[in-house]
């Protein structure tokens, strides 16, 4: 287990007061709010934060956290002294409820197990608890949004082990995702997130689906944008040309005329649902090379047959 | 050990939930979701309470309230107008996402 440096993860020296531990953690919240942030790893950076702020907020944590800490830097390999904590009492709320879940190792072994250990063993009024909703990104292809896909998840339930410790074990889920799903759509498995506590109902798992980028294909919502590229003569002249698209080839009329930049709509082709998206063909014109001698020659012709001039409307 | 093929519910406008069924699958009490919709967060079709239907998409903005209410400590109408926003900077991403590679 590494040692975890709490005032580097808030970015505050190891004398701040209260309030500059507060305003640095209120501030890293809102710019690693994994709702908010699209930060990579802003959900662990959160986590991260949050587990810091437990500790530094909280005076006999942090001072319990302070005795323990001098000596040791952060990524180093720790386990903790025994008795390290003696003399400090922890204020904090044990298992409550997505806080469980979301703390590390390092802060588990500090002051998770001692909360912990007095749970099980006492006899107490058992509490009733639904469990936790477990959250997770899903990515998939665009073929798979066709398609359908299963794809198998991993998930860490915390657990009461008989020496009354917190541990952690994985749980594998296969799941079908079926298709014509889209960007920021979630589905629910009933039952599949955290077991209850005493009996009470498990939580939800949530998936939330994001797509892997696209070699050809842009993605928004269900439609695609597809860039085409077209000979100047098929522009020029209309032509039928054959488009790829993620259910198979299809004809596009292009119309005679047509300038670059042309969006032609393929209706339905998008991702599948009610209503299916749409594929936006976008058309590029490009030019063929003039490398050889009668290349050359081609292009030197149109320029003195054409009269054309394409800064017209430039008036130049 | 054998694994079974689990399928889910797909939370899309095609599913509605009534205010008795969002509340159990968010474990919130109506207070809270009436409060919601009166901040104009949540639009459950019907006009009186006991007929509101809502969206299965609405159990993302609930949750997604929840969370920033709780984290960041923002009132019901912070929450909406960050909402709001995110929803038009999500709008944003995609159009920005479409025109960079063309």
């Amino acid at each position: 287990m590494d040692f975890k440096d709490y005032y580097q993860v808030i970015g505050v020296e190891k004398d701040a007061t209260q309030d500059e531990v507060k305003r640095a953690y209120r501030r890293l919240a809102r710019k690693y709010h994994p709702d908010v942030s699209k930060e990579p790893h802003a959900e662990a950076r959160f986590k991260e934060i949050g587990e810091a702020h437990d500790v530094l907020s909280d005076p006999d944590k942090r001072a319990a956290y302070d005795k323990l800490g001098a000596g040791w830097k952060s990524g180093q390999d720790f386990s903790p002294p025994p008795d390290w904590d003696t003399g400090f009492e922890f204020r904090g709320g044990g298992f409550n409820g997505e806080g469980a879940s979301t703390y590390s190792d390092f802060f588990e072994a500090l002051f998770g197990q001692r909360m912990g250990a007095a749970r099980p063993g006492r006899r107490q009024t058992r509490v009733q608890a639904r469990g936790d909703d477990h959250h997770a990104k899903v990515l998939i292809d665009l073929e798979d949004a066709y398609e359908g896909a299963t794809r198998t998840i991993t998930l860490r339930n915390p657990e009461w082990d008989s020496d009354g410790r917190l541990v952690y074990k994985e749980h594998t889920l296969k799941v079908r995702i079926p298709k014509g799903l889209k960007k920021g759509q979630e589905i629910r498995l009933a039952g599949q997130g955290t077991p209850g506590m005493g009996g009470g109902e498990p939580g939800d798992l949530y998936l939330e689906i994001g797509f892997n980028p696209h070699r050809l294909y842009r993605i928004d919502g269900r439609d695609l944008y597809l860039n085409l590229p077209v000979a100047p003569w098929e522009a020029a002249l209309g032509a039928t040309v054959q488009v790829p698209t993620p259910g198979g080839l299809v004809d596009l009329s292009i119309p005679a005329g047509t300038p670059t930049g042309r969006k032609l709509r393929l209706k339905g082709l998008g991702i599948p649902g009610t209503p299916p998206g749409d594929i936006y063909v976008i058309l590029v014109i490009t030019l063929p090379a003039a490398t050889n001698d009668s290349a050359k020659e081609l292009y030197r012709k149109m320029e003195s047959e054409l009269a054309f001039n394409p800064r017209s409307k430039l008036g130049v | 050990m054998k694994e079974d093929l689990l399928t889910g519910d797909i939370l899309d406008e095609h599913h509605e939930l009534s205010l008795r069924e969002l509340c159990r699958v968010c474990s919130l009490d109506t207070m809270r979701i009436v409060e919601f919709v009166d901040e104009g967060i949540l639009k459950p079709t019907g006009r009186i309470q006991a007929n509101w239907r809502f969206s299965a998409v609405t159990i993302q903005v609930v949750q997604r309230t929840v969370r920033l209410q709780r984290d960041l400590d923002i009132n019901l109408a912070g929450v909406a107008l960050v909402l709001d926003l995110m929803e038009e900077i999500e709008r944003l991403r995609s159009r920005v996402e479409v025109l960079d590679r063309s």
